[in-house]
């Protein structure tokens, strides 16, 4: 408060100089006055235009009443007006108003049409702490149809109670809040606990501990639930992730014995056609439709992957078939070559801009979110695995593929054309992973380092699940991915790292060839 | 591959070992001190102390060629075992810089920022140099031996054995960027002033520590020969080429490799150890997954299977990069990539392969080591 007032003294002396000074900057302060005084009368001082002159009264007593019965009887046509008065007030003034225009916002968007806008005015209002605003919230709550939002409205009139004089009222709250699992409301609850718990508490006070503790009790116990299932979906999503990414991995080392350490790349590949997808829509297409360049940029990502791998493979791969260890050499190179002309020509940071149906989430329920781009990739891998399915056991092409794989010569003689099938096949894996690099611009930055991230842990799924079957990828990413998870919490991600490292290697100890080996003549491969 | 090769050309190897060996030992410093400073014949202290590090990497080389080459295996995680080599001589330097250091501590420059008040219980056996030494030499083979003994014994080999190492050189890269282990997280270990007394920064410690790291090249290169042309070495050789063979003839592969993979991370500790008081730094970057695949591209280039080309290819590829990084510093990434891809699809004999080709084409057309399907496994 001292502060305030002095720059208030300062400006009435900066004032009074100016005019003594023959300047006049009061003189035209006094004529808005006179015209805002004016203006009041000719539209009938009713109450509301009356506290509206009020709450710029320099005295404070008068200004807290205007700005009560402001709260009480205002609403969101008000705003302008103050807004007006705040921009030409002085400190102390903009002061009282600011929680008014707070207040009276926050009440108009309670009845917003955007669940969204209505769930953060409902939580805002927690901290005006006025008590009018408990009956705006139990309004709401009553009239709302979105759960989430209900929910949100009953919490923040429980948190207003909870700072209420009359104890029966808190300790409603405080019972309430422990049925509504508010994590909100548990650093409130914690206070009430630590004050009933000292040695001067009153009877009251252990009462109103006493049933905090309870509430906090099954507060606890419900977050301890939802973060399983947080963390449990957290390492479902980086699975799908790895599955995707090991899918294309598994597929040219199971079918045709080549290690492609530019997998990596090639998803590298994929995410930038999606940035590049995205910078043509923002330059030839208006607006409106920016939405679109995400599904447009699938066959893109797809297409200038699978192109590069189909480059890729007849111009280095074909040379190495059947030496596996010249595979994984040369295709390192290659990935080298790719990141370091990624860095030269876009430069080490660009992203996607998410289009507006994948941002966000969705809260299942209480305490548990789950972002849209999560749920996305989860969904992808599944349609991943199955397209992979269908084209392999489904297709003509697929039936090729796995004769080649079976015997070579054979299968030439039978008149399959066993060059195409291999580049067709590499093709269609590197195409895979530009699927990956496509939705992986969801999640993260895209940027010449993006395949690395990921890379080595996409190996450790392709080796712990073997390379007999697709399910070990599904089972072995599974795995790895919620492990993963599973024990970050606990010890920070570099460890996580370690610990599955080691986890793998026993793994290996009790199945050297992975979870499904592959059998047969080339098992020894 | 090279099994005629180590008989029938023995002496000529032998003889160039020591026509290479008197130049570097003798040579090379000779030309730093004698010929005056603007001799085109003269060797600045840079360039030699640059050589001394070029060596020092062929000492790793080595070791890699030893398994890879001969016995097939290929283990992209040679770099760990060169940084617990350079961590082990590099802590003992760290402690050796005493008082002189920016805080004036007894303790490391990096335990003061982090707050370590007390010399963690870790530290306490590189006080001493014989500590240091023992160390570099044995952290990195103990942990060989118990790295090594797990995935052998379960027969894990090939690609499975070279991602996991991949995987083991990340998770170290990982672990050694982190500032609770007290290894001086990303910045690393440096600013060292004295080892056993002399002076770092002095010319002729420099050319000291040049003269040594070319003994240990020389007996490291004397070791590996000996171990190739030994029974063992057949036997590693026959492991390369046919492993299954070798099972069924009663021999066990695993031990075999285990007994290579150690004495590849003992190398790879000495050529750390001898690395960090030339360079003057360790940091984690020395230790990554992009690391340790250099060492596998400098045998590659070198030629896998002879010793020599190990040790050429080491001191080829880092003085072309010293050189291409001074002008396109930004092709490194692009050349080094294209040497992967050349040297695998065109050159797989890399350097001594072309040499011997072309010698070779002089007398006889002898059939040049077709069996090269078998490496792959």
């Amino acid at each position: 408060m001292s502060l305030a007032s002095i720059p208030r003294k300062l400006l009435v002396l900066v004032v009074f100089l100016l005019s003594a000074l023959g300047l006049c900057p009061q003189s035209t302060l006094a004529a808005d006055e006179a015209d805002h005084i004016a203006s009041t009368v000719i539209s009938s001082a009713s109450p509301i235009e009356q506290a509206l002159l009020d709450v710029k009264s320099e005295d404070a007593a008068v200004r807290s009443k205007a700005v009560a019965l402001l709260i009480e009887k205002g609403d969101a046509s008000l705003i302008p007006k103050l807004d007006a008065i705040r921009a030409e007030a002085d400190r102390a003034v903009r002061q009282a108003i600011k929680p008014v225009i707070d207040l009276l916002k926050n009440h108009a968007n309670l009845t917003s049409e955007q669940p969204d806008t209505r769930r953060s005015a409902a939580a805002d209002l927690v901290g005006t702490g006025r008590p009018e605003a408990i009956t705006w919230l139990e309004e709401g709550a009553a009239k709302e149809q979105v759960w989430w939002v209900k929910y949100t409205m009953e919490e923040s009139a429980r948190l207003i109670q909870l700072r209420s004089e009359d104890q029966g009222v808190r300790l409603v709250a405080a019972k309430k809040l422990g049925e509504l699992r508010s994590q909100n409301g548990l650093s409130a609850l914690k206070e009430f606990v630590e004050a009933g718990t000292q040695s001067g508490a009153t009877n009251e006070q252990r009462a109103l501990a006493d049933a905090a503790q309870a509430s906090i009790g099954q507060i606890d116990s419900w977050y301890w639930w939802a973060s399983a299932i947080e963390t449990m979906f957290r390492g479902i999503s980086l699975s799908s992730i790895l599955l995707i990414m090991s899918l294309g991995l598994a597929v040219v080392f199971g079918l045709m014995g080549v290690i492609n350490m530019a997998h990596g790349e090639l998803m590298m590949i994929g995410a930038y056609a999606t940035f590049v997808t995205q910078q043509a829509f923002i330059g030839w297409f208006s607006p409106d439709v920016f939405d679109w360049y995400f599904p447009v940029a699938l066959p893109v990502a797809f297409l200038s992957a699978a192109l590069f791998g189909w480059v890729l493979e007849a111009t280095v791969i074909r040379f190495l078939y059947g030496r596996l260890l010249e595979t994984l050499l040369a295709t390192w190179g290659v990935s080298l070559i790719l990141m370091q002309a990624a860095r030269v020509y876009f430069g080490d940071l660009t992203a996607v801009i998410a289009p507006q149906a994948l941002r966000g989430g969705a809260q299942v329920m209480v305490g548990v979110y789950l972002p849209y781009n999560r749920i996305f990739i989860i969904m992808l891998s599944i349609i991943c695995v199955l397209g992979i399915y269908f084209l392999l056991f489904r297709s003509n092409l697929g039936i090729r593929v796995r004769s080649v794989t079976q015997n070579r010569n054979m299968s030439a003689c039978l008149g399959i054309p066993t060059r195409k099938v291999d580049s067709y096949t590499f093709a269609f894996a590197s195409g895979l992973a530009g699927i990956a690099g496509w939705a992986l611009t969801m999640v993260g930055n895209v940027d010449p380092g993006l395949g690395q991230n990921y890379i080595v842990d996409a190996f450790m799924v392709v080796v712990t699940g073997g390379v007999g079957k697709l399910a070990g990828a599904i089972w072995a990413s599974l795995g790895i991915g919620g492990l993963n998870k599973l024990i970050e919490p606990v010890s920070g991600a570099v460890y996580g790292k370690v610990f599955i490292l080691v986890g793998v290697i026993l793994f290996l100890q009790w199945r050297p060839q992975g979870l499904y080996a592959a059998k047969g003549r080339n098992a020894d491969a | 591959m090279p099994e005629q090769v180590v008989t029938h050309q023995g002496s000529r190897e032998t003889l160039s070992f020591y026509t290479v060996g008197v130049l570097f030992l003798i040579v090379v410093p000779l030309l730093n001190v004698l010929p005056a400073e603007d001799s085109w014949l003269h060797i600045s202290d840079f360039r030699l102390n640059q050589f001394g590090k070029f060596l020092a990497f062929a000492i790793l080389a080595l070791g890699l060629d030893l398994i890879w080459g001969y016995c097939g295996v290929l283990s992209m995680g040679q770099g760990v075992f060169f940084g617990f080599g350079a961590y082990c001589m590099g802590m003992y330097l760290s402690l050796q810089i005493g008082k002189e250091s920016v805080y004036g501590s007894e303790l490391p420059d990096f335990m003061v920022w982090t707050q370590v008040k007390e010399l963690p219980l870790f530290w306490y056996p590189f006080k001493s140099f014989i500590g240091g030494f023992l160390g570099a030499m044995l952290v990195p083979m103990l942990f060989a031996t118990i790295f090594g003994f797990l995935a052998f014994r379960s027969r894990i080999k090939g690609v499975y054995f070279a991602i996991i190492t991949q995987a083991l050189a990340f998770a170290a890269w990982l672990v050694f960027n982190r500032n609770e282990t007290r290894l001086g997280g990303t910045n690393g270990l440096t600013d060292f002033k004295q080892l056993l007394g002399f002076r770092l920064s002095d010319p002729s410690t420099q050319r000291g520590l040049y003269i040594l790291t070319v003994l240990a090249l020389a007996a490291s290169y004397m070791l590996c020969r000996w171990i190739v042309a030994s029974r063992a070495g057949n036997v590693l050789i026959a492991i390369r080429d046919s492993e299954s063979r070798v099972t069924f003839s009663g021999y066990t592969p695993w031990m075999y490799k285990l007994f290579v993979f150690v004495v590849a991370a003992g190398l790879a500790g000495l050529a750390g150890m001898l690395y960090v008081p030339q360079v003057g730094i360790i940091t984690p970057a020395q230790i990554g997954v992009l690391p340790s695949l250099e060492v596998v591209i400098w045998v590659a280039v070198g030629g896998r299977g002879t010793l020599i080309g190990a040790i050429l290819g080491a001191v080829a590829v880092n003085y072309g990069r010293s050189v291409l990084t001074n002008y396109f510093p930004e092709a490194w990434p692009f050349i080094l990539g294209g040497l992967f891809v050349v040297v695998v699809t065109m050159f797989p004999d890399g350097l001594m392969g072309m040499i011997r080709k072309l010698s070779e084409r002089k007398k006889t057309p002898s059939p040049l080591i077709k069996a090269e399907g078998s490496t792959a496994a």
